[in-house]
C-alpha cells in the first residue's frame, strides 16, 4: 500500500472522528432549545456535551490541516471552490463556539435565550451543510483542467445534495437525542427518547431517497464495496430503530454511530481514488496521486500521524472516562 | 486586482483579530497554572480564589481565540489557493502537527479543567491547567515554524513547479524559529502579565478584594517584568537577524534609503515614498550601525541599494514595501515595550517598598497600560507581515501569484463584510462580559456552584 492510499485512509478516519464525535454535539445542540423546557435543564443539556466539545471539534481541525499537508490541491480546490459554503459553515462554528462560553455569563432570560438560539442555529447549519459537502465530493463538481472550481455557490445545491444534507441533519439529531437519552436523568430521558423516535421516524424516507439519489446520481452502486457498507450504514440506522423502540438507548446509541461510521467509509469508499470528482471531465478529477504532496512529506506526516493519533485517542478517550456519568442538576458546574 | 486586495483586507483583519486573543492566551494560561500550583502546594483558599477568578476572564477570552482560530485555519485555502498549492508539501505539515500535537491537548484538557474541580485528585486538575498552557505554546511554536518558513524559507527544493520539503529538520530548525518564537511567546506572557497588573490596580484603587489582588499583583509585576525584559532583549537580536536575512525589511523599518557607512538612526522621520527620500528626519550618527552589528563603522545597506538588487536577482518590479507604515509600527511597537518596561520597574519597585497602594496614581497607570502590550503585538506582526511585502513566501512567490483565482471579488467582499460585522459583534459582547466579571470580582462563585455527588455512571449495555 503506498502512503498516499495510506493518507486516504487517514483523512477518512479524521471525518469519521469527527463526524461520531461532533455529530452528537450538533444533535444536542439543535435539540437544546426543543428538550429543555426550563434554565436548569437547558444547563443540564450542554454540560452533557460541556466538557467535550471543544476536544471534538478539533477532529475538523485536524481533518483540515491533514487534507493540507497531505493533498494540498485538494485543500486548495476545495476551499476556494465552495468558497460561500464554506464561509457560512465558519460563521456557524463561530456563533456556536462562542456561545457555549457566553450563554450562562449573564443572567437575564433574554440573553441566555439567545445564545441558546445561536446554538442551535449553529449546530443546525454545519450538521446541514457537512452532508451537502460530503455529496457533491462524490456527485462531481465543476472542476477544469487546471484543478480550478468554475461553478458558483448555487451548483453546489441539488436535489442529491440536499437529501445528503437532510441526512446528516437527521441522523445527527439522532445520535443527539441517543446520546442525551444516555447522559441525563428523569424526565429528560423520556422527552429525549420521544424525540429520538420521531426523528428516527423522518430520517428513514430521507436515507431511502438518498440511497435512489445516489444510485441514480453517483457511481457509488458500481462499486460492490462502497454499495455494500453503504447499505450495511442503512441497516444499521433500522437496527438503531429498532433497538430504541425496545428501550435499549445505549444499543441504538451504537447502532446510529455505526450507521455514521459507515456512511462516512462508504462516501469515501466511493470516491476512492478520486478526491473531488470533475463533472466536466472524469480525468480533471482530483485523486490521491495528482493532488497529493511529495512522497518524503508525506512519509514524515505518516509517522508523527501515527504516533500521535493513538495518544490522543487514549487521553480523549480517558475524559470520557472522567466524565461517564449522568449529568444530573445536582452536579450541575458552570 | 481588486481581489487581491479584498483578500489581503480579510487576511489583515481576521489575522489581527485572532491575535488579539492569542496573546493572552499564552500568557494567562501560565499564570493561572502558577496561581493553581500555588493552592495545591498551600492549600491557601485565596490562591484557589485567584485561580477561579483568572480562570473565568481566560475562558471568556478563549473561547474567542478558538472560534478565530478556526477561520485562519481555513483561510489558506479559501483565499490563497494557489499559495497552498505552492507551499502546501511544507506548509501544511506544522498546521496538521500543531492540530495534532497542541490543539488536542489544549482543548481536551481545558474541558478537564472546566468540569473536573470535583471529579479529580488537586493535583491533577492542576496538572490539566498546565497541559492547556503547554498546548497553547506548542501551538505557538508550530504556526510560527510555518510563518518563519514564508519570511525565511529553508528546507526545500523547487520541483513540478512548487516548493517541495526535502529536509523536515531545517524547517523546524528554522533559524527565524529561534526569534520569532521566543520573542511572540514573551510576548503573549507580558500581555498575560499586564492584563493582570492593570486589573489588578483597578481593584486596589477599589479597595476590593485586597487579599486576592494583591498576591495578583505581586505576580503580574515579577512574571511580567521579566518578560517584557526579555521580550525587547530578543526583538533587538531578531532586528539583527533580519538585517542579514531580510534587509529591504529592516531598511524599511529604519526608513533608511540610502546605504551608509556608518548609518545614522532615524528617530523620526516624515518618509517621503514617492520620492524615496525622508523629507524630515531627526537623527543619531552612528547608531543604526551599532544596532545592525554592534559596532559603530559598519555599513548598512540602503532600500535603494536593496531594490537595485533586488531586481538584478528576481526581474524588474517594486520590491520596497510601504515605508512609512512599516517605519511607524516598528517603533510603535518599541516605544510600548520600553514604557512597559519603565512601568513594570516603577510597579516593582513601589510594591517592594510596601506603598504601591498609597499612589492612586500609579495605579491608574498601572491600569491604563492594559492596551500596551495590544499595540506591541499587532504593531509587530504588522511589521513582520507587511515588511515581507510583495513576496507571500520571501524571494519565491508573490502576494499576487498566491491568490485564489475561483474566487470573485463579490464573494471575498461578502465574507469580509461577514467577518467583520460579526466580530465586531462579538468583540463588544466579550469585552462586555470582561468588565463584568471583572467587576463582580471573585466573590461570587464563578466557574462551579452546587458540587455534590456524581449522578449514576452511564452503561452502554442497558
Ligand atoms: C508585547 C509584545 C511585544 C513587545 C513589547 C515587543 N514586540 Fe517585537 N513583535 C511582537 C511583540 C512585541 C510580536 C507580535 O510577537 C512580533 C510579530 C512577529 C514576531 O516575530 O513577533 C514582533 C515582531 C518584531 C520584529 C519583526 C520580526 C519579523 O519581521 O520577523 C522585530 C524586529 C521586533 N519585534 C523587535 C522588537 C524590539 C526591538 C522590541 C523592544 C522593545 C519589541 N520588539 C517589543
Ligand atoms: C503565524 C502565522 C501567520 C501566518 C502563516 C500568516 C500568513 C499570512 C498570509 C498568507 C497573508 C496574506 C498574504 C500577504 O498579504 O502577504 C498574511 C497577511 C497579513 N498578516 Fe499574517 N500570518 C500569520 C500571523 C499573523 C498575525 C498573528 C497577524 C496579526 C496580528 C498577521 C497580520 C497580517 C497582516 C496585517 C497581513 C496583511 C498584509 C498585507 O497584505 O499587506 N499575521 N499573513
Ligand atoms: C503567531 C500566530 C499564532 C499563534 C501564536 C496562535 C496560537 C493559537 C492559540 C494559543 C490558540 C488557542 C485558542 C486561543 O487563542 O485561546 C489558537 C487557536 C487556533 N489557532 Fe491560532 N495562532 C496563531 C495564528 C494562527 C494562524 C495563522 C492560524 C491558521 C492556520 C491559526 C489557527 C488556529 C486554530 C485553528 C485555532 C483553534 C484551535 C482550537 O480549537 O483549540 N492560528 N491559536
Amino acid at each position: 500500500m503506498d502512503l498516499n492510499i495510506l493518507w486516504f485512509i487517514l483523512v477518512t478516519v479524521l471525518f469519521i472522528g469527527f463526524f461520531f464525535l461532533e455529530g452528537f454535539d450538533y444533535g444536542v445542540g439543535i435539540l437544546l432549545p426543543f428538550l429543555g423546557k426550563n434554565d436548569t435543564e437547558r444547563r443540564i443539556i450542554i454540560n452533557t456535551i460541556g466538557p467535550v466539545w471543544d476536544g471534538n471539534e478539533v477532529w475538523l481541525i485536524t481533518a483540515g490541516g491533514a487534507v493540507f499537508a497531505a493533498f494540498p490541491n485538494w485543500y486548495a480546490t476545495l476551499f476556494s471552490g465552495f468558497y460561500l459554503a464554506l464561509f457560512l459553515i465558519l460563521l456557524a462554528l463561530i456563533v456556536r463556539g462562542v456561545a457555549f462560553e457566553f450563554r450562562s455569563s449573564d443572567r437575564s432570560p433574554a440573553w441566555r435565550k439567545f445564545w441558546d438560539n445561536m446554538i442551535f442555529l449553529g449546530s443546525f447549519i454545519s450538521a446541514l451543510l457537512w452532508g451537502v459537502a460530503v455529496t457533491n465530493l462524490l456527485q462531481g463538481v465543476p472542476i477544469d483542467g487546471n484543478m480550478q472550481y468554475v461553478g458558483g455557490f448555487f451548483d453546489l445545491i441539488s436535489p442529491y445534495t440536499l437529501a445528503g444534507g437532510l441526512t446528516t441533519l437527521l441522523v445527527f439529531m439522532l445520535h443527539g437525542a441517543l446520546f442525551l437519552s444516555l447522559k441525563t436523568e428523569g424526565e429528560l430521558v423520556e422527552r429525549a427518547r420521544a424525540v429520538a423516535t420521531k426523528i428516527s421516524l423522518v430520517a428513514v424516507p430521507v436515507v431511502l431517497l438518498l440511497a435512489v439519489l445516489t444510485y441514480l446520481k453517483t457511481d457509488l452502486f458500481a462499486k460492490a464495496g462502497a454499495a455494500a457498507v453503504f447499505l450495511l450504514s442503512a441497516g444499521c440506522l433500522l437496527i438503531a430503530i429498532l433497538m430504541l423502540r425496545k428501550g435499549r438507548e445505549g444499543w441504538a446509541f451504537i447502532c446510529n454511530s455505526l450507521t455514521i461510521v459507515l456512511f462516512t467509509v462508504s462516501m469515501f469508499w466511493a470516491m476512492f481514488p478520486r478526491l473531488m470528482v470533475s463533472s466536466l471531465q472524469p480525468d480533471w478529477s482530483l485523486t490521491i496521486y495528482n493532488a497529493s504532496s511529495s512522497p518524503y512529506t508525506l512519509k514524515i506526516m505518516t509517522f508523527i500521524a501515527l504516533t500521535m493519533v493513538p495518544i490522543i485517542l487514549l487521553y480523549q478517550g480517558w475524559t470520557y472516562w472522567v466524565f461517564r456519568h449522568r449529568v444530573t442538576e445536582k452536579h450541575l458546574h458552570y | 486586482m481588486s481581489e487581491l486586495l479584498l483578500a489581503r483586507w480579510q487576511f489583515g483583519i481576521t489575522s489581527v483579530y485572532h491575535f488579539l486573543f492569542v496573546p493572552l492566551t499564552l500568557g494567562l494560561s501560565v499564570l493561572v497554572a502558577i496561581m493553581e500550583t500555588m493552592y495545591v502546594r498551600t492549600g491557601n483558599e485565596i490562591y484557589k480564589k485567584m485561580t477561579k477568578f483568572w480562570g473565568k476572564l481566560f475562558l471568556i477570552n478563549f473561547a474567542m481565540g478558538v472560534v478565530t482560530g478556526i477561520v485562519q485555519e481555513f483561510h489558506f485555502g479559501m483565499n490563497w489557493s494557489e499559495y497552498s498549492r505552492f507551499v502546501g508539501d511544507i506548509f501544511g505539515a506544522p498546521l496538521a502537527i500543531e492540530a495534532l500535537l497542541a490543539f488536542f491537548i489544549e482543548s481536551v484538557f481545558l474541558g478537564v479543567w472546566v468540569f473536573g474541580w470535583d471529579k479529580l485528585p488537586k493535583q491533577l486538575h492542576a496538572l490539566s491547567i498546565w497541559l492547556v498552557a503547554i498546548g497553547g505554546n506548542l501551538s505557538a511554536l508550530w504556526i510560527l515554524i510555518a510563518n518563519s518558513f514564508m519570511q525565511a524559507p529553508v528546507g526545500y527544493a523547487i520541483r513540478n513547479g512548487r516548493a517541495e520539503m526535502t529536509d523536515f529538520f531545517a524547517l523546524i530548525t528554522n533559524p527565524h524559529v529561534f526569534y520569532q518564537f521566543p520573542h511572540t511567546v514573551l510576548g503573549g506572557f507580558a500581555t498575560g502579565a499586564f492584563f493582570v497588573i492593570g486589573i489588578s490596580a483597578y481593584k486596589l484603587l477599589r479597595k476590593k478584594d485586597l487579599e486576592v489582588f494583591r498576591k495578583s499583583m505581586q505576580i503580574g509585576l515579577i512574571f511580567g517584568l521579566i518578560s517584557v525584559f526579555l521580550v525587547a532583549n530578543v526583538g533587538h537580536l531578531q532586528g539583527q537577524h533580519l538585517v542579514e536575512t531580510q534587509p529591504m525589511k529592516m531598511a524599511a523599518a529604519e526608513a533608511h534609503w540610502e546605504t551608509a557607512k556608518p548609518a545614522p538612526f532615524a528617530v523620526l522621520a516624515v518618509v517621503d515614498e514617492q520620492n524615496q527620500r525622508n523629507s524630515f528626519e531627526i537623527t543619531i550618527p552612528r547608531l543604526l550601525s551599532f544596532l545592525s552589528y554592534n559596532n559603530f563603522s559598519s555599513e548598512v545597506k540602503g532600500l535603494k541599494d536593496l531594490q537595485a538588487e533586488a531586481e538584478a536577482q528576481y526581474g524588474p518590479g517594486n520590491y520596497i514595501p510601504p515605508v512609512s507604515s512599516i517605519f511607524w509600527s516598528f517603533r510603535i511597537m518599541v516605544g510600548a515595550g520600553t514604557c512597559m518596561i519603565f512601568i513594570a520597574l516603577v510597579g516593582l519597585y513601589l510594591w517592594k517598598k510596601g506603598t504601591l497602594e498609597t499612589k492612586p496614581l500609579v495605579l491608574k497607570a498601572l491600569l491604563w497600560s492594559i492596551p500596551l502590550p495590544y499595540i506591541a503585538n499587532s504593531t509587530g506582526w504588522f511589521m513582520a507581515e507587511v515588511g515581507r511585502q510583495p513576496w507571500i513566501v520571501y524571494g519565491l512567490q508573490r502576494v499576487e501569484q498566491a491568490v485564489s483565482p475561483s474566487v470573485s471579488a463579490g464573494e471575498i467582499l461578502v465574507s469580509l463584510i461577514g467577518f467583520t460585522i460579526i466580530y465586531g459583534v462579538l468583540a463588544i459582547v466579550d469585552v462586555y462580559l470582561l468588565v463584568k466579571f471583572i467587576k463582580q470580582g471573585p466573590e461570587q462563585p464563578t466557574l462551579s456552584n452546587h458540587l455534590e455527588s456524581n449522578g449514576k455512571g452511564v452503561s452502554l449495555w442497558t
